[in-house]
């Protein structure tokens, strides 16, 4: 049972940012641009991620404004076409897909089983700027005109029908998903081969079994994608018809392949968050995970698992109603192993010592949320229920519940978090609270409305509507306002702890974990002498004890916190 | 699974970076393996010959696997490496393997029975 | 007996997986349409020449033996062996690329390249197309005639993929050879020679299964 509880505010008397660490190390922007150092990466793609958050967030801004009334009166429907399109191009590509394993994966795993760097840094530092290419001629396809197919390109609309920028934007996912598949193997190889002696795998932080999971399907996941891509492109050019039908193609075997890797890519995007939401409830519950083992084991079924059910994105497609069966019983299995982590992390919080930090509420709020989102998914996966809802705005809803609710708290649960451990400095508390009930409010505005609206049967991806669904849609245009406030308050208190914010010490939250042990910010080898691990993941005892070693060396009296 | 340079008394630690040093494949296999690759090779074309009705798919892509096989296991040393690089092999054969023939689930039970 | 595969080269594998799995798309396309269109991939592999094509198959296949004898040769340090190694495997290489650009030039003429200038006639018309004649085959109700381009589609996308991931292999295999020259590799350095070994040989085993599905679909009368 450990008494240590977490202290909240570091004395400032002594309080200093280390002198050396990782930003200070080298200057100059070059410094920044030909980095190997995985934690100077990571902020690259924090900032570049942030950015092009920002657009595909104003994208969906407009969509909530066309959606206030029920003609199609902001904008002309096919540039409402485009605007969905690159809202989900961006949001899926740019931002979800890249925003835990590269930002924080990045900056925590070689951390988190102690050694100084990736397996691979430069291809490290090429994986960003794949991303960066990608991200720019996806900014270029905007600017020429944009591409309206829906982020899911189905054939044979993308290959014969449209005349918008397929191609540019095939190219430019294409390149963004070498980058994914660089971090992936990146993260494979290091987690293999470069944990510190003593960091046997049952020792790992659960945030490493997850990117770990969520690498395999990076790995052999996005080349599906590639080759769909590869052959559309084709398709579009030179006439190479395999998805044609009036060559004897068929459009659906691109709907297989695209979902192939389209289905696994939203668990590449859900189970880093899921990772950092075992490390923040252990943290903010001062309990170790409950069932260790079966979450990690879970993350990686999950990643198995979620190979095998790809086809539940096209039950209305023309597929044979026996292999909708196979996956529709293979979806409802896929949900178990999400399952078993809501458990073990509700049996994590049980008779926990809760305190409701900001990590912790988002945290509070994934669990919430994420739970609606995936049990909709299994509503989803029922082919009757499909053959009703698909298309609809059930199936938006479902898909922000998870991706929203879920991941980009997620997200936002592990900024805070680490960061004091990445800046040396804490956000400010107050605000970043009020920020995460805002968001949470804003959210639940937003998409909840959008449920309802799938059931009654308003289509997804039309601009006009029927008048009677106007009033859900002023609720969630209301509450995408709100969500609005609340995204982009971190992004000003966040940057303004950068200079102001209290400065944090290497573990202003009692934390375990090796990144705990070392100062804030890292030095850019990480640690002074890599170290030798003797205790599993979440041992508060342990760090009861290193604590207590500490203060006794330094000769201060203990003294119990609260 | 701590990570030690494996020493040995006659090179330095540093001098080499042979991942297979000490499974050095003599190139006797290397001709034995060529030699089987162009067999099968013949095989496979005589095959194309023979009326085999729906055997003749199936013995086309026998042939071709285990050719690959034998690549696999002597010629990229698979045979010889740590059970991680088998692993790794494994994992990306059954990814392969399910894309087709969940992917063929489909497509066969469209028209059940008039496949 | 159990040594540790080093970083790089686990790294090398995991690329090779994300490889099987993006040709495997087009096997999957390949199977699903060979299924449908029998008659069509029949008549439409008779096209293709058996002659260059179980030469560029023995080309591969001693390309791989060659380069498991430079590896070797690197392992050995023996640099001239390592030279002339690498130095066959490139002209071999280049050798398949030629046969294969005799190949697609002869499906050009005869207007077998899907697109716009596709032409049905070897198909519908069997007696006016040499390839044909000497195959026996019979001619194609006008549907089925169409779903040859399908067949050329994929001959075309994963014959010129692979044929893509083979010039990218020359290219190194060029660099090696310069390297290997002023001894970069036989001094106990092997992994890039290795390593590369590894991609080789796995462009060889894509086409392992190209050649029985694309050529020899069926040659009996």
């Amino acid at each position: 049972m450990s008494s240590a509880t977490i202290i909240s505010l570091p004395d400032q008397s002594t309080a200093r940012i280390p002198k050396t660490n990782f930003i200070t190390k080298e200057n100059g922007l070059l410094s920044w641009l030909l980095t190997g150092d995985h934690k100077r990466i990571a902020i690259l793609y924090l900032i570049s991620i942030t950015f092009f958050f920002a657009i595909g967030g104003s994208l969906a801004g407009l969509i909530r404004l066309e959606l206030l009334t029920p003609q199609s009166d902001l904008m002309a429907t096919d540039t409402y076409n485009k605007v969905f399109t690159m809202h989900g191009i961006i949001m899926i590509f740019l931002f979800l897909v890249p925003s835990v394993p590269a930002t924080l994966g990045n900056f925590l795993i070689p951390i988190m089983i102690g050694a100084k760097d990736l397996a691979l840094p430069k291809i490290n530092l090429l994986s960003w700027y794949l991303y960066m290419a990608g991200g720019i001629m996806i900014l270029y396809t905007m600017m020429t005109g944009g591409v309206d197919t829906g982020w899911t390109f189905t054939t044979p609309l993308s290959t014969h029908y449209v005349n918008t920028n397929v191609l540019s934007t095939g190219l430019a996912i294409f390149v963004a998903g070498f980058s994914s598949i660089f971090t992936g193997l990146n993260f494979i190889v290091t987690i293999h081969k470069m944990r510190a002696p003593g960091m046997t795998w049952f020792r790992l932080p659960l945030f490493v079994w997850s990117n770990y999971a969520a690498s395999i399907l990076m790995v052999l996941g996005t080349p599906v994608l590639a080759i769909a891509i590869v052959l559309v492109a084709l398709e579009r050019t030179i006439g190479i018809g395999v998805f044609d039908p009036t060559k004897g193609g068929d459009p659906i075997l691109f709907q297989h392949l695209f979902w192939f890797y389209s289905h696994p890519a939203v668990y590449i995007m859900i189970l880093p968050g899921m990772g950092v939401i075992s490390e923040v409830i252990s943290t903010f519950a001062r309990k170790r995970v409950f069932g260790y083992t079966a979450v990690a084991f879970s993350s990686v079924a999950i990643a198995v698992f979620g190979f095998f059910v790809w086809e539940h994105h096209m039950f209305i497609m023309g597929v044979s109603n026996y292999s909708t069966l196979v996956f529709s019983l293979l979806t409802m299995l896929v949900a178990v192993p999400s399952a078993i982590k809501i458990f073990n992390w509700s049996f994590t919080l049980y008779k926990g010592s809760i305190t409701f930090e900001t990590p912790m509420l988002y945290a509070f709020g994934f669990m919430g949320l994420f739970t609606i989102g995936g049990l909709t998914g299994v509503f989803l996966g029922t082919t009757g229920m499909d053959i009703h809802l698909t298309e609809t705005y059930f199936i938006v809803a479902h898909f922000h519940f998870v991706m929203v609710g879920g991941m980009l708290m997620a997200f936002l649960a592990g900024i805070h978090f680490w960061w004091p451990k990445i800046t040396g400095r804490m956000y400010p508390e107050k605000i970043s609270q009020l920020a995460a009930v805002v968001t949470f409010i804003g959210f639940n505005l937003t998409f909840f409305p959008q449920f309802i609206l799938g059931t009654l049967g308003m289509p997804r991806r039309y601009a006009s509507y029927p008048e009677e669904f106007q009033i859900l849609n002023v609720f969630s245009t209301a509450g995408a306002t709100v969500l609005g406030v609340g995204y982009l308050l971190p992004i000003l208190y966040l940057t303004w702890s950068l200079k102001y914010g209290e400065i944090a010490g290497s573990n202003p939250w009692q934390a375990t974990g090796l990144e705990w042990q070392i100062q804030s910010p890292p030095l850019t080898e990480n640690f002074a002498e890599i170290p030798i691990v003797d205790h599993d993941a979440y041992d508060y005892e342990w760090l009861e004890k290193m604590e207590l070693a500490k203060k006794q060396h330094e000769g201060q009296e203990v003294s119990s916190v609260g | 699974m701590s990570e030690h340079n494996v020493q040995h008394d006659s090179h330095a630690p540093k001098d080499h970076d042979d991942a297979l040093e000490g499974h050095i494949v003599s190139p006797i296999i290397y001709l034995i393996i060529f030699g089987a690759l162009l067999v099968g090779t013949a095989l496979t074309i005589g095959a194309s010959y023979v009326e085999m009705g729906p055997w003749n798919p199936i013995v086309a892509i026998a042939i071709a696997v285990v050719k690959a096989t034998l690549v696999v296991l002597f010629f990229m040393h698979v045979k010889y490496s740590p059970k991680l690089t088998k692993l790794t092999v494994g994992a990306g054969v059954f990814t392969f393997l399910i894309l087709i023939f969940m992917t063929l689930s489909d497509y066969i039970s469209r028209a059940w029975g008039r496949w | 007996m159990q040594q540790q595969v080093d970083a790089t080269g686990f790294a090398m594998w995991l690329f090779l997986l994300t490889e099987i799995m993006f040709f495997g798309g087009m096997f999957t396309a390949y199977l699903i349409y060979r299924n449908w269109y029998y008659p069509a991939f029949v008549a439409a592999s008779h096209q293709l020449n058996i002659f260059w094509g179980s030469l560029n198959t023995l080309i591969l296949i001693s390309s791989s033996f060659t380069m498991a004898m430079g590896v070797w040769s690197a392992q050995m340090r023996k640099q001239g062996a390592l030279v002339l190694c690498l130095i066959l495997t490139f002209i071999l290489g280049l050798a398949f690329l030629g046969i294969k650009t005799i190949e697609y030039k002869e499906k050009f003429e005869k207007h077998h390249v899907p697109g716009a200038h596709y032409s049905l006639q070897s198909f519908l018309n069997p007696d006016s197309d040499q390839e044909a004649r000497e195959a026996h085959d019979k001619p194609l109700p006008l549907d089925m005639a169409r779903h040859t381009e399908i067949y050329f589609s994929l001959y075309f996308a994963m014959t010129g993929m692979h044929a893509l991931h083979m010039i990218i292999g020359i290219c190194i295999l060029g660099f090696m050879i310069v390297r290997a020259r002023q001894g970069a590799y036989t001094g106990g350095h092997v992994s890039f020679v290795e390593y590369f070994g590894l991609y080789w040989h796995f462009v060889d085993i894509v086409w392992i299964f190209l050649f029985p599905l694309l050529y020899l679909i069926s040659r009996h009368q």
